[in-house]
């Protein structure tokens, strides 16, 4: 990011800001959004009895065990669904770098595409169409979401790796998948490896949430529990994918740290 | 062609370790597998394969009817009203937290002045409230909303407001304290009152990198706006939830090839807009 010390000048700025109050104006006057019948006492009353109902949240030992079953649940379909994804996104991404022939490289790109551009909600609802509720539709969407992503990753790598150990292998002979295996893998493993490390990360917060339409895990007992107004269950729900959330960071800050340490 | 007998020993001295960690990783990956109720069975089981196989045939050809496509367009305008409204508030709500929470304007930390421990004690609680509206993610806001507003686009519009004012909170007090906080400072030393330092000495330097960053906000907000119709939130992803439950899949493929435009036109706009401000 440049960082100019100048501050706005010129025209151009002020025609975007302009531009975006305007845009600002017309979408609340579109959505015509009663902020006031939200904002009224009744609406306040309202928002204030439904969260009132999150105190005390339901701490007894046989809804912890649920609650802990859930998170492991969540952990499994995070990791499950990544390590699919990265033999699927594998897969495709040889010869979406052109490995196997030009023929193959573009056809494998657009599939690629595809997988990438569908957000994982809306692979969790076609796949709890296909699969049926639980947690391997979360985990088979997680896996077509994230095959697409590691997969164009993978083949960005593999496209710019040096090719010299795989020629070198070649003209002594060695088929390709050997070739492939010793001449190219060793030399894109930290990346794939960092890659993968990054999306399951990502997975796992996304994980707790795909539950909501139906794909198991903390989501989807976050979603029942609303749905039969226990808010004080959905409140251990929410605390427990907090607790999911800021171990994952932290654990991520420190595993980075002592990376970046060793590997430089 | 070389004889076999010429050919080097074909060994791989690393294979017994490599073959111990797959195992390993094997093992350790089992209990995984049990607990995602991993069944590729369950996939090709014939009556839900036969169901999936028509709705997925039944995408082409994509529905376009008029009523449709007016229903899509309103669905479009909306998601895009809701993007818009939902990082507008966020913006609102996230300049005063981020005022607060910023260490740029602490007079106490100048000089070994009293009501240090009084500073922070106000900071870090705004920086808390910060951490937990960005770590549940907008989804589960919007079920929240959903519950306590109802159904419609008010629930995403709210959903994203907080969530994102969490975020953007967080990243305006980062950039207010990352420039050049000089200016601030001279003026605070010369006994200038934060919100003059703040207006004269850190604001006009921020704006840009302010926008820019709201700006790509309001792209990421597109994309969630479209997830949050899952859960009831109004927008086109209410409408693709609709199509799906109904199993039109031609509406399905309408939907989503408009969402994939309006992705694209979010990402066009926002780089244009973000060029001409940074």
């Amino acid at each position: 990011m440049s960082r100019r010390p100048s501050a706005v000048t010129g025209v151009a700025p002020w025609l975007v800001l302009g531009f975006m109050a305007t845009a600002v104006a017309a979408s609340f006057w579109y959505l015509a959004l009663d902020l006031s019948g939200i904002l009224s006492r009744e609406g306040l009353d309202q928002m204030v009895r439904f969260a009132g109902g999150f105190f005390p949240p339901e701490l007894s030992p046989g809804f912890l065990r649920q609650v802990g079953w859930g998170t492991l649940e969540t952990l499994a379909i995070s990791a499950v669904g990544t390590l699919l994804a990265v033999l699927v996104g594998i897969a495709l991404a040889v010869p979406g770098a052109g490995r196997v022939g030009r023929w193959a490289r573009l056809p494998s790109r657009l599939v690629l595409n595809v997988l990438r551009s569908i957000p994982e909600v809306v692979w969790a609802a076609l796949m709890v169409l296909a699969a049926g509720l639980g947690p391997f539709a979360g985990t088979l969407a997680l896996a077509s979401h994230t095959a697409g992503v590691l997969g164009r990753l993978f083949a960005e790598a593999l496209e710019n790796a040096p090719s010299e150990p795989t020629d070198a292998l070649r003209h002594a002979g060695a088929s390709p998948i050997v070739t492939f295996c010793y001449g190219s893998l060793p030399v894109v493993m930290p990346q794939l490896l960092s890659y993968t490390l990054y999306r399951w990360e990502n997975n796992i917060r996304m994980a707790t949430v795909l539950g909501v339409v139906g794909a198991g895990g903390l989501g989807q007992m976050l979603f029942v529990s609303l749905s039969l107004f226990k808010q004080d269950e959905a409140a251990t729900v929410l605390i427990a994918m907090l607790l999911i959330v800021g171990v994952v960071d932290a654990l991520s800050a420190v595993l980075r740290r002592v990376l970046s340490r060793s590997g430089t | 062609m070389s004889r076999p007998a010429e050919r080097p020993a074909l060994r791989d001295p690393a294979l017994l370790p490599r073959l111990a960690i797959t195992l390993f990783a094997l093992v350790l990956l089992w209990p995984g597998l049990e607990l995602a109720e991993f069944d590729v069975g369950a996939l090709f089981d014939a009556r839900g394969l036969e169901t999936l196989g028509r709705f997925v045939a039944s995408f082409l050809p994509p529905e376009t009817s008029t009523e449709f496509l007016q229903l899509v367009a309103q669905a479009t305008l909306q998601t895009l009203a809701m993007a818009t409204a939902g990082v507008a508030l966020a913006a609102v709500l996230a300049f005063p937290a981020a005022l607060v929470a910023s260490r740029a304007l602490s007079i106490s930390r100048i000089g070994p002045g009293r009501g240090r421990w009084l500073g922070e004690a106000l900071r870090l609680p705004v920086r808390w409230l910060l951490i937990v509206l960005r770590s549940i993610p907008e989804i589960v806001w919007a079920l929240l909303f959903v519950r306590a507003v109802g159904l419609g686009p008010a629930a995403g519009v709210l959903a994203i407001a907080i969530n994102y004012s969490g975020m953007l909170g967080k990243v305006y007090f980062e950039i207010f304290e990352s420039g050049d906080t000089r200016p601030a400072r001279a003026i605070l030393e010369t006994g200038g009152g934060r919100l003059v330092a703040f207006g004269y000495g850190i604001f006009p330097v921020a704006l840009p990198e302010l926008v820019s960053y709201s700006v790509y906000r309001w792209e990421c907000a597109v994309r969630a706006s479209v997830v949050m119709g899952f859960v009831g939130a109004g927008g086109l992803g209410q409408q693709m939830d609709l199509s799906m439950k109904m199993l039109a899949g031609g509406e399905v493929a309408t939907i989503l090839i408009v969402f994939f435009l309006l992705v694209l036109l979010a990402d066009t706009v926002s780089g244009i807009l973000r060029r001409t401000v940074a």
